[in-house]
């Protein structure tokens, strides 16, 4: 792959479900390294955008790219260098979280296994947990754990669903910070949706504010904020949806 | 290719961890056989013994029609199971999204399902052997395996549709799991042979592989040996039954994406 292609290119996406268009001619570029954070009400299409970036949801039309492939046609090539983790989404619950680790160890063929699992659960201060049942687990252990199965397979690109969802302030705040330096360090782009209005200002390089399926606003938090004369992100957001703005 | 095994890999060892760690997922794998023997087994010994000798045979027939049936029915529900083990436990996204193909997976929950019909196959010849003095191996000789696999290949196929209707209806479907297989029960002549069936169902039946597998099943009781139409017929027709179940499959994946049912797979 290209270093000057973006990670993720969306041209004019239309996605209809029966009696929903969920996505609306929405355009999103994510380059490398950067972390985007998709903005907006419930039932604005955060997800079905992430879904259609991961192949599980085919467009209605326009065109998606991820790496410089098509989520449809290469997408296990995809697969391998991005991964995705979701509040919304669970690791088996009757397996443990050793068991867990591993299979989707073996699932992204990653080297080395054993000392990747290790360092990860280190890295997230759960190493305690490897012998419990993934159920059995407080909500944010689970998120932890995964976003510990995120980073399995040394990704160029991570999805993140509102990871955060149900972290206290503290791990909410270690689980940015982790994700940072992974940016930082390894160059991952993420793309990433919250509710967390702070959160965004101050992980996100750049924002998409979308709103029944188009983009209202895009830049970085700053020049959002600027731009619809408000002190803070939240204030935005507001008033986006209420429709307070030219 | 190296990929493609650690691939399979996972996913059977995902499917057998369950009965690592569990003691009563251990015991389930044979606990429905071995009760559906014991009850074959005693009511065939009464036929037997009210009939005063004249239906000798009617122990061997049904019991190894029942083990027979087994192995097809456990096979659809290896398949079946697997696939829902994960939407059970709104796991499903997070394996659509790594590199498995779905070809990899139908690959691991067959040999899933073959490692634990053989597991189960085992306990009950060694049970009828104990208790019935049925002696699986000496009946079927050598005929045992083509049948056995045939017989895992349709229960196989049978699980793959079993799995489409759940990517198309989600857990509402969840009760055909169970009751697929016995929508074929009868047709198969599983218990009786073909002829007591109405000549248009024996129509029917002769297009079902299993068919073939348990009228050359009472074929080798009666006469010892058995033509090689009743081990190639029902194998051809099966390679057509798993072509097709497995189009069946990918096409439902298609429309599941398309309609976006694959995130609301274990909502309902
Ligand atoms: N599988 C589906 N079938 C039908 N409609 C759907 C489906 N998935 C999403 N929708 C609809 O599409 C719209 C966008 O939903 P989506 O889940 O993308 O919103 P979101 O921005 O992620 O919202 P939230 O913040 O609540 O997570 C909503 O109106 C939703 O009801
Ligand atoms: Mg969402």
């Amino acid at each position: 792959m290209s270093p000057l292609l973006p990670l993720i290119e969306i041209k004019d996406l239309c996605k209809q479900f029966p009696g929903t268009l969920a996505l609306n001619h929405f355009n999103l570029t994510l380059q490398n390294g950067e972390i985007v954070g998709l903005l907006g009400p419930n039932g604005a299409g955060k997800t079905t955008a992430m879904h259609t970036l991961l192949g599980i949801l085919t467009p209605t039309s326009g065109e998606v790219s991820v790496l410089g492939m098509s989520p449809f046609k290469e997408r296990h090539v995809i697969a391998q260098n991005i991964n995705f983790s979701s509040a919304y989404v669970q690791l088996p619950t009757n397996l443990t979280v050793m068991e867990n680790l591993k299979t989707f160890a073996r699932l992204y063929a990653v080297p080395n296994a054993k000392n990747k699992i290790s360092d990860l659960l280190e890295l997230f201060e759960i190493s305690y947990l490897t012998k419990r049942l993934t159920g059995a687990l407080s909500s944010g252990e689970k998120t932890r754990l995964n976003l510990c199965k995120c980073l399995l397979n040394d990704p160029q690109l991570l999805l993140l669903d509102e990871p955060t969802a149900s972290l206290d302030p503290e791990i909410a705040d270690t689980v940015r910070k982790i994700l940072k330096k992974f940016n930082q360090e390894k160059n991952i782009g993420i793309l990433y949706t919250s509710h967390n209005m702070p959160e965004i200002e101050q992980l996100c390089d750049r924002i998409v504010f979308i709103h029944q399926g188009r983009v209202l606003a895009e830049g970085t938090p700053k020049e959002v904020i600027q731009k619809f004369s408000t002190q803070n992100l939240e204030q935005v957001f507001i008033k986006i949806v209420r429709g307070e703005y030219q | 290719m190296k990929q493609s095994w650690s691939h399979i890999f996972a996913m059977f060892m995902r499917y057998s961890y369950l009965h690592k760690r569990s003691i009563p997922r251990a015991f389930e794998i044979a606990f429905w056989p071995v009760m559906e023997l014991l009850v074959w087994g005693f009511v065939s010994l009464y036929i037997q013994q009210v009939a005063h000798g004249a239906l000798s045979k009617i122990i061997v027939f049904l019991i190894n029609a029942m083990i027979f049936w087994d192995i097809l029915y456990r096979s659809q529900q290896a398949i079946a199971l697997s696939f829902v083990q994960d939407v059970w436990t709104q796991n499903i996204i997070n394996i659509l999204v790594t590199p498995l193909r779905i070809w990899e997976w139908i690959v691991a929950a067959f040999i899933y399902g073959f490692v634990k019909i053989l597991i189960i196959l085992i306990i009950l010849s060694v049970l009828a052997l104990g208790l019935y003095n049925f002696n699986l191996i000496e009946t079927q000789g050598l005929y045992l395996i083509p049948m056995s696999l045939n017989l895992l290949l349709f229960g196989g196929s049978v699980g793959l549709i079993t799995s489409s209707l759940i990517l198309r209806w989600g857990l509402a479907a969840e009760a055909l799991i169970w009751g697929v297989p016995f929508l074929l029960q009868p047709i198969s002549a599983v218990f009786y042979p073909l002829s007591i069936l109405p000549p248009w169902l024996q129509v029917i039946a002769m297009g079902l592989p299993s068919t073939y597998i348990f009228e050359g099943m009472r074929t080798i009781v009666k006469e010892g040996s058995l033509s090689l139409d009743y081990l190639l017929l029902p194998f051809f027709l099966n390679i057509f039954y798993f072509i097709v179940s497995a189009l069946i499959f990918l096409w439902m994946y298609r429309q599941a994406q398309i309609h976006g049912r694959l995130s609301k797979l274990g909502m309902d």
